[in-house]
């Protein structure tokens, strides 16, 4: 029981440092390695060490069922929502230089976006999945 | 070298095993030892994915499907010729393929001098985006990166239907 404790605690102090990780990853992914892909999972491994450590129901209040299955749709939505709104501006289908007047700028928010709705997905699967799985011991 | 040796040595050991747990947390060794391969490569998006969704989130979710199932294998019914043969003809066709491979590296290979020229010319002033293989991945081909997401969506809405479905009938029962 002892050593349960100290494996809390530990989490507890891990959990925002893997969190704010998985962000750097995210916005960091233009400049160094990573991307919309790694930080969703680094994302979805910090809920499931949450969910591991103290229970199910404490981590499904963080973040619900509902939740995590909508957030599998509403990334690719983001995805193809930032290709269609290049294609209102002006632009082709994913062509996002005409998103803002600069196009380079236009390029950065674009990979910003498809980043995001990459990561929103990525997440919310692999969460879902073991959603999926761990409640079905019960 | 040294890291291939080791990963020799847990995919043997994977073989021998038959307590299911024990390979779990040797095919999630493995990845970590791919992952170090992979940093050794230069190809540390890679390494991370590898790190992070083999041996992290894949292992949790073995772990989770042999808490639903027992964790020791069930002694192989027939005889292990049949799978053998087929092992050893694929792997000799791997092998014979990769002998044709150029080597690794090499300068003068058709994509290094086209395509990944290109690539490493036209990313920074084109998409100011330092991190060539983020510009290729969003930009280039984002349409391809769209593709992946859909593919992660698709299989995510595939095994939540196939769980769902068992909970709600077990609760019938």
């Amino acid at each position: 029981m002892r050593l349960d404790v100290v494996l809390r605690v530990v989490t507890k102090l891990l959990l925002p440092f893997i969190l704010v990780f998985g962000l750097y990853v995210q916005f960091h992914g233009e400049v160094g390695p990573g991307g919309g892909f790694q930080a969703g999972v680094i994302v979805a491994a910090c809920i499931i060490l949450y969910a591991i450590m103290f229970g199910l129901d404490r981590a499904m209040r963080v973040l619900s069922v509902k939740a995590v299955e909508k957030m599998i749709s509403l990334g690719v939505l983001l995805y193809l929502g930032t290709g269609v709104a290049g294609m209102l501006m002006g632009g082709e289908f994913l062509n996002y230089s005409v998103l803002e007047h600069d196009p380079v700028a236009g390029q950065h928010l674009g990979i910003t976006l498809i980043e995001l709705g990459v990561l929103i997905t990525v997440a919310g699967t692999m969460v879902a999945i073991f959603y999926a799985f761990a409640g079905r011991g019960r | 070298m040294v890291l291939l040796t080791m990963m020799a040595l847990v995919v043997i050991g994977v073989v021998r095993l038959r307590n299911l747990f024990a390979v779990v947390i040797l095919s999630s060794i493995y990845s970590f030892l791919m992952a170090s391969v992979l940093i050794v490569l230069d190809a540390v998006d890679v390494a991370m994915t590898e790190a992070a969704v083999g041996a992290g989130v894949s292992t949790v979710l073995m772990l989770a499907a042999l808490y639903l199932t027992k964790s020791e294998e069930a002694a192989p019914r027939h005889t292990p010729l049949l799978p053998m043969f087929v092992t050893i003809v694929i792997g000799a066709a791997l092998i014979y393929g990769a002998a044709d491979l150029p080597p690794f590296g090499a300068a003068d290979t058709p994509p290094n001098t086209h395509v990944g020229q290109a690539y490493l010319e036209r990313s920074l002033p084109e998409t100011g985006v330092p991190n060539v293989v983020s510009s290729v991945l969003a930009s280039y081909r984002g349409f391809d990166t769209l593709g992946e997401t859909v593919v992660v969506f698709t299989a995510g809405i595939g095994v939540l239907l196939l769980l769902r479905r068992n909970v709600r009938s077990k609760a019938k029962d």
